[in-house]
């Protein structure tokens, strides 16, 4: 079996021990670990059942069509208001994060490079770094070094936050708010979209140093950024749930020749989960 | 004087003979030899009363003037007097008095001139660029009491200047009445930045009536900050943009607490070739406070432009927040636009920023410290810091 890949947890009600130690082993290997996860919004269900492993010291990618699920998913481990969890965990480092509010769950390590960050006005991208960074003459020169890292410029700290930014530079912007949060486990979604080859080069290497000793859950869309950050795994979702996990090459080249019809043809999409790394069946 | 009894357009309606015109003289004295309880207040709307800083001082308690000074360095580049002074030393400035605004416009506009007290005169020489601020402060010391003042403020050619004006009452003062005229000359190639500060109490009532004159290639920027209650505000300040490529911006904070009601807009008027305009008003809702936050943009000229941009954040059900935006394009080729937005803090920015580590009250609070924020004034670093501490301090307090 792959790593990270995952059997759904067999509940004993006449042996609840069993299941604690189940969910206290995954508590030393997973970085995060999701059981059995169903969520709605508004009242409309839009995860169902999702199962998902990644353990500690891997990077795994998520794929799936518009729609399928990959942001809700994101918004869920983060523990948005509007995604409510009517059945499932989520487990963070071995802690059960389900209930947390959003900050508590940043503080237990988590940290998100959103797709489309809100514009708020007033708000300084400086005012985010410096809560992280702090000030000084230390923290100052910690902050003149990220930001010269990802090519960002000096001008953009004293504007309003994501206010006429550009997509590279909504992109680089949300890199380097991670970059200083320095959570142990990174959520990327989308860092690829928008982002000109030059700035797309520079931002995949930063990412690819920084995930060196991290754990990371990566949502493309076209894999641009996987030309320079090595992934372990990747899952692909369909209609809410994951559906398939594999090598992230072999299911990045399938989805570019046949788009995600492949997975209709897939014998094991309505019923199990299609393994398609342990078994290339294409 | 029919305009005696002439109710203002918008506002509520005041009984004028309510207020009282009775009140001690204040003689002359240094600002700095004031009482604490005088200088601390006048210091919460940015009057120093050590002066650092500042180019020109001018102090009015109730209807005396106390106090004018004009640092040394700044001799001969600026004046700065009462306006009944002023009126005595140049013959020349009747063409200003009463020319933008109108002395019959209402009742509180005839009342200034038939119950005149002081007010100041700053102007600066041409060509004189005055890199301090200059600072005036009209204060109210006795309850009850009816202040009419009328400033005249006159950028001569290419003179550059900023001034912050701020009205304030003592703290044993609850109720009463300040009327304020203000006209403001900008000349060819002038630049003004003015900032007034008010910081009035929950009975006290206010028609400021304000007006601008902008001549060709001058820069005329009004900044007004509103943070305490008041029982009514309301002001329509106007800007012609008469001349050739000149500009305007209005901006303005107002935060409404306890049963204030704040009636507020910014007009306007693009007459000049390449003239610009633009207002900016962020209106801030609590408690059971009303804010009409108004905006008028009048296209007279082929080539102008003009934008007006409107929100305001509601932080109580009992609260209201009512922005009218309004464009008049009179010409073929004038260009005005608009975007207001009222609603309460959104969520999604709150989550954005808890998903940064900050807790739930934390990312409110710095949402709201940046709706206030006062970058956008142009001011120069130690006022914008000044300024920026107040409103930062008065936010806290309310939140």
């Amino acid at each position: 079996m792959q790593p990270g890949s995952i059997k759904k947890p067999k509940i004993s009600y006449l042996n609840p021990g069993k299941v604690l130690r189940k969910e206290s082993m995954a508590k030393t290997v997973c970085a995060l670990k999701i059981d059995n996860l169903s969520v709605e919004v508004e009242g409309k269900r839009i995860l169902t059942d999702v199962d998902l492993d990644v353990p500690r010291g891997e990077v795994h990618v998520l794929f799936g069509p518009n729609g399928s699920g990959k942001t809700s998913l994101i918004m869920s481990i983060l523990g948005l208001s509007a995604y409510r969890v009517t059945s499932g965990k989520i487990w963070l480092n071995g802690k059960d994060i389900t209930s947390l509010p959003i900050n508590e769950r940043v503080k237990a390590g988590i940290g998100v490079a959103f797709q489309n960050p809100p514009i708020i006005r007033g708000v300084k991208l400086g005012d985010i770094i410096r809560s992280f960074v702090g000030e000084g003459p230390d923290a100052e020169k910690k902050e003149h070094g990220l930001i010269e890292t990802i090519n960002f410029p000096r001008a953009f700290l004293e504007r309003d936050l994501n206010l006429g930014f550009s997509g590279g530079e909504l992109k680089r912007s949300e890199v380097l708010q991670v970059l200083v949060q320095e959570p142990n486990f990174v959520i990327l979604d989308e860092p690829d979209s928008g982002v000109d080859v030059e700035n797309l080069e520079l931002t995949g290497k930063v990412i690819s140093d920084f995930l060196k000793e991290r754990s990371a859950l990566l949502i493309t869309h076209l894999g641009y950024i996987l030309r320079y950050v090595d992934a372990n795994l990747a899952h692909v979702m369909i209609n809410g749930t994951v559906v398939c996990s594999g090598k992230p090459l072999v299911i990045l080249s399938q989805i570019m020749r046949e788009g995600y019809r492949w997975c209709e043809k897939c014998p094991k999409v309505k019923g199990e989960r299609c393994e398609l790394g342990e078994k290339p069946r294409l | 004087m029919r305009a005696r009894g002439k109710a203002a357009a918008l506002g509520p309606d005041l009984d004028l003979d309510s207020f009282s015109r009775e009140t001690q003289s204040w003689s002359c004295c240094p600002v700095s030899s004031l009482p604490m309880d005088i200088t601390q207040r006048s210091l919460d709307v940015g009057i120093r009363s050590d002066e650092e800083g500042r180019a020109a001082t001018y102090f009015q308690i109730d209807h005396s003037v106390i106090y004018k000074n004009i640092e040394k360095a700044f001799e001969g580049k600026v004046e700065a007097m009462s306006t009944k002074e002023a009126l005595k030393k140049y013959d020349w400035l009747r063409d200003y008095w009463w020319r933008l605004v109108a002395v019959d416009a209402d009742k509180y506009t005839a009342l200034a001139e038939l119950r005149w007290d002081q007010g100041y005169f700053f102007r600066v020489l041409e060509g004189q660029r005055v890199t301090l601020p200059l600072q005036s402060c009209l204060f109210i010391s006795s309850d009850n009491l009816n202040q009419n003042v009328h400033n005249i403020i006159i950028a001569e050619p290419k003179s550059e200047v900023q001034i912050i004006t701020g009205c304030v009452v003592h703290p044993n003062v609850h109720k009463g009445l300040h009327v304020g005229i203000s006209e403001f000359y900008v000349k060819e190639g002038a630049k003004l930045t003015f900032t007034m500060i008010h910081n009035w109490t929950q009975d006290f009532d206010v028609r400021p009536r304000t007006a601008a004159l902008v001549e060709d290639g001058a820069t005329f920027i009004n900044n007004y900050i509103c943070l305490k209650p008041v029982k009514s505000l309301q002001m329509y300040p106007v800007a012609y943009c008469k001349g050739v490529e000149s500009r305007v911006r209005f901006n303005s904070i107002l935060y409404g607490s306890g049963h204030s009601y704040l009636d507020v807009g910014s007009k306007v008027v693009l007459q000049g070739d390449g003239s610009r305009g633009e207002v900016v008003a962020r209106a801030l809702a609590t408690d059971h406070a009303q804010i009409y936050a108004r905006g008028f943009l009048v296209g007279e000229h082929r080539k102008s432009k003009a934008h007006l941009e409107c929100r305001g954040l509601l932080l109580s059900d009992t609260a209201l927040i009512k922005a009218v935006p309004e464009l008049l394009g009179k010409v073929v080729g004038t260009e005005l636009t608009h975007e207001a937005a009222v609603g309460k803090i959104a969520e999604e920015q709150v989550q954005y920023l808890m998903a940064r580590g900050f807790s739930e009250a934390d990312a409110e609070s710095l949402i709201v410290r940046g709706f206030m924020d006062i970058s956008v004034f142009g001011l120069p670093d130690n006022l914008r810091n000044q300024i920026g501490r107040l409103v930062e301090t008065t936010t806290e307090r309310a939140l």
